[in-house]
């Protein structure tokens, strides 16, 4: 108990920008037409891609001699950027034949 | 300093999320929302490879800067690649791919955290990371499946008793990883155990998912990654990853929640995994009252569609299996041309995403408002003299309105019995993915165009244009 009390005292501002960023997420897509449902969808999945940055600082500490850590960070580095690049430049290939039509 | 100009950076990074995020959610600006989130992305990326500090002011060696560049390079190129190689109607296989890539690469981060910064007693911090690795492995093989599935390589399965089994296997995840957290010393190999569990889980959680499920299953995984990724925000104190994931995890679960809505089905229902459970004793009772079915020419649906008013096209999977959005825009032109006023009926869940028959036919230069949603639609039907359904069966299954018993009893449907005429293209009379017999078919106005899509499609554009 004290524990948990001491986790999320240590982490209020963190805890709030949660909460916040939670209602944020509700009522930015809450008036999404369902045309827009895929790219959207596509695009979120692109930001969620953001967790190379976690990938990109556990590479960057591994010491030298840390195999394990030096190996699976550069695959996460490699995953995390299939996940930010192959995202955007999808959701950006669905959103251009969504433009050329509206002449 | 440098911390400080990385915290500036990704206070940015943040902003641009949402600002991509709110665009995304607008036709007009959906294309910049997208590269302004993306720009975003590259100076949070570029800026902690360059800025980051640790806590004793070091930042990365060089070596290790070297390696995440090419790491970088590697990713970009194959990323860049498969998503522009990739067919429009592969899109969805094609999100969800991505999405695991995301899944595993949260599921890494714990890994590697569990092993370097193992502490005793902290509760919360080794919580955190377990939780990170519980999402996002599941996240990862959950993906996996589900582009397995929607690629066609993988059928649907269910071993009998599914639910429970998912249930205690979700349990004894959870229990593994709290008691992961009270050890003494790091424990590697319970920790693989523990993720080949949630390897394990998420294929039981997708596999016997099937069909109309699959949209909601891809934004479901969407938005544990973003938690995976909120979690990776936790760990590291890093507000960027924080704000981004749980956008996505926020944002992905209402689309998740809107989706099951438009079925009529709980989240929860998805998340067992039963669909189909019902579904064989529905369709007994169904076969007994059925009449018999109808066959039009296709030199008669031509004549029919070139006298009509008002044509009203039901696009659904069929039309995207057989690649016939091109076909299907040929024929509408052509109607147009004789006078024929064309619209298109898009259900919320037709294909296997949300959206999904917009992009198709975005790709196929359908304008944007020929393409009515299901309440518009709807409204239109009455006064519609043809209604042509081109692969799509469930999602005009009058059963979702008739029969209780129905497992898609409740859903909506576009009302397509209330045109004058229905033709419907099927390849045969195989039922649709929820595995239910579908009246429409047997109604007296009803009849069926037998064959694929695309060549039925292009028979038809041939006798329209002799007419």
């Amino acid at each position: 108990m004290e524990q948990l009390i001491n986790f999320l005292s240590s982490n209020m501002g963190m805890i709030y920008i949660l909460i916040l960023s939670v209602f944020l997420g509700i009522e930015v897509i809450s008036h999404v037409p369902s045309v827009l449902h895929t790219p959207l969808m596509s695009g979120a999945n692109a930001i969620h891609g953001v967790v190379i940055i976690g990938a990109i600082i556990v590479m960057g500490q591994a010491e030298p001699d840390n195999y394990l850590a030096l190996t699976l960070g550069f695959l996460a580095v490699i995953l995390g950027t299939l996940n930010v690049v192959g995202g955007f430049v999808v959701t950006d290939r669905m959103l251009e034949l969504f433009k050329k039509k509206k002449k | 300093m440098e911390n400080q100009i990385l915290q500036i950076i990704y206070l940015i990074g943040s902003i641009t999320f949402i600002i991509g995020l709110k665009r995304l959610s607008h036709p007009d600006t959906a294309r910049r929302g997208n590269l302004i989130a993306a720009f975003g992305m590259t100076i949070a990326i570029a800026g902690t490879i360059f800025l980051y500090r640790n806590d004793n002011g070091e930042s990365f060696s060089s070596s290790n800067i070297i390696l995440i560049f090419v790491a970088l390079l590697i990713g970009t190129i194959l990323g860049v690649l498969g998503a522009k190689k990739v067919k429009m109607t592969a899109m969805p296989q094609m999100v969800s791919l991505f999405n695991g890539m995301g899944g595993a690469c949260a599921a890494i981060i714990s890994v590697i955290e569990y092993q370097h910064h193992f502490a005793v007693g902290e509760y919360g911090y080794m919580g955190t990371v377990l939780a990170g690795l519980l999402i996002g492995s599941i996240s990862f093989s959950g993906s996996m499946i589900a582009f397995g599935k929607l690629n066609g390589n993988i059928n649907d399965k269910t071993i009998p008793g599914q639910s429970i089994i998912n249930l205690i296997l979700m349990a004894a995840l959870i229990g593994t990883g709290a008691y992961l957290t009270t050890l003494q010393e790091p424990n590697m190999m319970l920790l693989g155990v523990l993720t080949v569990g949630c390897l394990i889980y998420g294929v039981f959680f997708v596999m016997p998912i099937g069909g109309a499920d699959m949209p909601v299953v891809i934004s479901l995984l969407n938005s544990f990654t973003g938690v995976a990724a909120a979690l990776g925000g936790f760990i590291y104190n890093n507000q960027v990853m924080l704000t981004g994931g749980i956008l996505v995890g926020s944002a992905g679960t209402i689309l998740t929640i809107l989706m099951c809505k438009a079925m009529n089905r709980s989240l929860l229902n998805v998340i067992i995994g039963s669909f189909g459970g019902g579904a064989s004793g529905a369709a007994a009772v169904g076969n007994s009252a059925m009449g018999t079915i109808k066959e039009i020419s296709v030199s008669d649906a031509a004549v029919l569609l070139s006298y009509s008013k008002k044509v009203m096209i039901v696009p659904g999977y069929g039309l995207a299996v057989a690649q016939a959005q091109h076909a299907c825009h040929e024929l509408e032109t052509l109607l147009e041309e004789k006078g024929v006023e064309v619209k298109y009926a898009i259900h919320p869940v037709a294909g296997r995403m949300p959206g999904h028959m917009n992009v198709l036919l975005a790709e196929a230069d359908v304008p944007y408002p020929k393409l009515l949603e299901m309440e518009d639609a709807n409204n239109e039907f009455n006064s519609t003299d043809a209604v042509i359904v081109i692969g799509a069966n469930d999602v005009v299954n009058p059963a979702a309105k008739k029969n209780p018993q129905s497992p898609i009893y409740g859903m909506p449907i576009l009302e397509v019995e209330n045109a004058q005429n229905v033709i419907v293209m099927k390849r045969g009379m195989a039922a649709g993915y929820a595995g239910i017999e579908n009246e429409l078919f047997y109604e007296p106005k009803t009849r069926m165009l037998f064959g694929d899509a695309k060549a039925t499609l292009q028979k038809l554009i041939s006798e329209v244009k002799a007419n």
